[in-house]
C-alpha cells in the first residue's frame, strides 16, 4: 500500500514527498510515499494527494493532460472511498468551478466556487501570503491534537483565490483575512487545505500525520 | 490573523554561505543547508537565498543547495540572484524553491515579469527592487539602481513598483541601497511609499541594526515582512528574540 502524490507538472513535488515521508516516520508509519503520473498507481494507492500551484485553469489543464488520471482519481476517491487530500490549488480543484481569469470546471467533489478573496479592509494585501491561524468549525481526525484558534499554531498560506463551499458543513476550518476564508474543507473521505501543510512546519507535519492515519 | 514574517537572508556563493553564519552549534557554518536547518529550528517564517555566484557555469551548485534545503526544511524558501530566463526560474522551482526573485532582468526587460508570472503564477514571482534616494525634498524620490547600487537607471522606484505588480509580481523585496550595510535602520520613507502604492506584500530589506528597526519597518514602513542578514548571522540577535521583540511591540507574530 502506498500514498500517491499526483504529479501532473504542477511544480516541485520532491519537498512535498519529503514532508510526507518525515510525517510518516515521526508517526511511526511505514508507508511508501510515491510521486506518480501513472493512473494505475493512483488506483492501487491506499491514499491520494493532489497538490497544485499556480492558476486554477492551468492546473486543470495539467491534470486533464495526463491520460486517464481524472478517471483513476474519481474511481479511487469517489467509488472506492480512499482517503484524499487536496493541497492549495489541488484543494481548489475539488470545487465545482474556478473563476480565476475565466470560468473553468473543477472536479465538483465539493459544490462551490473558487473566487478572488475580497478582504473588507482594502489595506490588506493580495495574495494572502504568510502564516495565519485556523479556526475549526467542527471536530475531525485531520486536525486532532493540533492547537488551533487565535492563539494556536499557524499554517502557511499563499493564494489570491479561495473555495467557498455551497454547503457550510463542508468547511472544516476557516482562517481570517479581512473576513472568513476557507482553510480546510472535508466531506466523507475527502479533505483539502488551502494552505501548504508541507510548508507549515509543526502544524503541517502533524496534519499530514493525521491524514496518513485517517480511516474515514 | 496574518502574521508579520521574519526572513533571514543567506548570501550564497559557489554553494557556500558568504561570511558564514555564526551559530554556536553548527557543524559547518559555511554550509547553507546547515544554516537553513538552524533558522528553521529557530522559528524563521521563511528563508531567502541570494546567489552571488559570479559565473553562470557554477550555478548548478545552487540547485543542489536548494534541493537539499527543501528536503530538510518544511518552510517557504525564496531564491534570487542572477535569475534571467524562464528556464532559470523553472530549474529553481523544480529544485524546491517556493518563490524566485528577479532583479536586474526585470529592470532591463519588464516583460520578463509577465512571462514568469503567466508561466508559474504570481504567487512565486518576487521582484527585487534596489533603490537609492535621489531627492530628499518633498516628495522624496528614489531611483532604481542595478549592479549592487553602482548603476543608475533613471527609473523612478515607485513607478517601477507599480509597473511590475501590474505585470504579475506577487511580492516585492525592497532594498534601500543607501541603507544596506549601514545598520542604521530601513529607509522607512521608501518602504512606506512603495507598500502604500501597491496591492501586494512588501518585504523590507537593507539597513537593520537592531530589533527596533524591524518594528519600524512594519509599523512605519508598512512592510508585510522584514528581511535581515547580518544581525542574525553574526548572532547579534536570534530569530526568536526578534519575533519576541516585535510581538512585545504589538505586532502579530507567529510564536509556535
Amino acid at each position: 500500500m502506498t500514498v500517491a502524490i499526483i504529479d501532473y507538472g504542477s511544480g516541485n513535488l520532491h519537498s512535498a514527498q519529503k514532508a510526507f515521508e518525515r510525517a510518516a516516520r515521526e508517526a511511526g508509519l511505514s508507508i511508501p510515499i510515491v510521486v506518480t503520473a501513472d493512473p494505475d498507481a493512483v488506483r492501487r494507492a491506499e491514499r491520494i494527494v493532489l497538490p497544485g500551484v499556480g492558476a486554477f485553469a492551468d492546473c486543470r489543464r495539467g491534470l486533464d493532460s495526463v491520460p486517464g488520471m481524472v478517471e483513476a482519481m474519481t474511481e479511487a476517491v469517489r467509488r472506492d472511498g480512499k482517503p484524499f487530500l487536496g493541497i492549495c490549488v489541488g484543494m481548489q480543484l475539488m470545487a465545482s468551478r474556478g473563476l480565476e481569469y475565466s470560468t473553468t470546471a473543477g472536479l465538483d467533489w465539493i459544490h462551490g466556487d473558487v473566487a478572488l478573496i475580497r478582504p473588507y479592509d482594502a489595506a490588506l494585501k493580495i495574495p494572502h501570503m504568510g502564516w495565519n491561524n485556523l479556526h475549526p468549525q467542527a471536530e475531525h481526525p485531520l486536525i486532532a491534537d493540533i492547537p488551533l484558534g487565535p492563539s494556536g499554531q499557524n499554517a502557511y498560506f499563499v493564494h489570491s483565490y479561495a473555495l467557498t463551499p455551497a454547503d457550510p458543513q463542508d468547511v472544516l476550518a476557516l482562517t481570517d483575512y479581512g473576513g472568513p476564508v476557507t482553510a480546510i474543507v472535508a466531506k466523507d473521505n475527502m479533505a483539502g487545505t488551502q494552505f501548504h501543510p508541507e510548508k507549515s512546519q509543526k502544524l503541517g507535519l502533524k496534519l499530514i500525520a493525521n491524514f496518513l492515519g485517517w480511516r474515514p | 490573523m496574518l502574521k508579520i514574517r521574519v526572513i533571514p537572508c543567506l548570501d550564497v556563493k559557489d554553494g557556500r554561505v558568504v561570511k558564514g553564519v555564526q551559530f554556536a552549534d553548527l557543524v559547518d557554518a559555511g554550509d547553507p543547508v546547515e544554516a537553513a536547518k538552524a533558522y528553521d529550528a529557530a522559528g524563521a517564517d521563511e528563508l531567502t537565498f541570494l546567489d552571488i555566484t559570479a559565473s553562470h557555469e557554477e550555478r548548478g551548485t545552487l540547485l543542489d543547495v536548494v534541493q537539499r534545503t527543501a528536503e530538510a526544511c518544511f518552510m517557504p524558501l525564496t531564491v534570487g540572484g542572477g535569475v534571467r530566463t524562464v528556464e532559470d526560474i523553472r530549474r529553481l522551482l523544480l529544485a524546491g524553491a517556493d518563490k524566485v526573485s528577479i532583479n536586474t532582468a526585470a529592470v532591463t526587460r519588464r516583460d520578463f515579469v509577465r512571462e514568469a508570472a503567466e508561466k508559474f503564477g504570481d504567487q512565486c514571482i518576487v521582484v527585487a527592487i534596489d533603490a537609492k534616494k535621489v531627492s530628499a525634498g518633498y516628495p522624496e524620490k528614489w531611483e532604481i539602481f542595478t549592479h549592487g547600487g553602482r548603476n543608475p537607471t533613471g527609473i523612478d522606484a515607485v513607478d517601477y513598483a507599480r509597473e511590475v505588480v501590474s505585470l504579475g509580481a506577487g511580492e516585492l523585496l525592497v532594498t534601500s541601497m543607501d541603507k544596506d550595510g549601514t545598520k542604521s535602520g530601513y529607509d522607512i520613507g521608501l518602504m512606506r511609499t512603495i507598500a502604500d502604492a501597491v496591492s501586494v506584500p512588501v518585504v523590507a530589506s537593507g539597513g537593520v541594526g537592531n530589533l527596533d528597526d524591524l518594528v519600524a519597518g512594519v509599523r512605519d514602513g508598512h512592510a508585510s515582512a522584514v528581511l535581515a542578514a547580518s544581525i542574525f548571522h553574526f548572532g547579534t540577535y536570534s530569530v526568536g528574540e526578534a519575533k519576541a521583540h516585535m510581538a512585545a511591540a504589538g505586532l502579530p507574530m507567529r510564536m509556535d
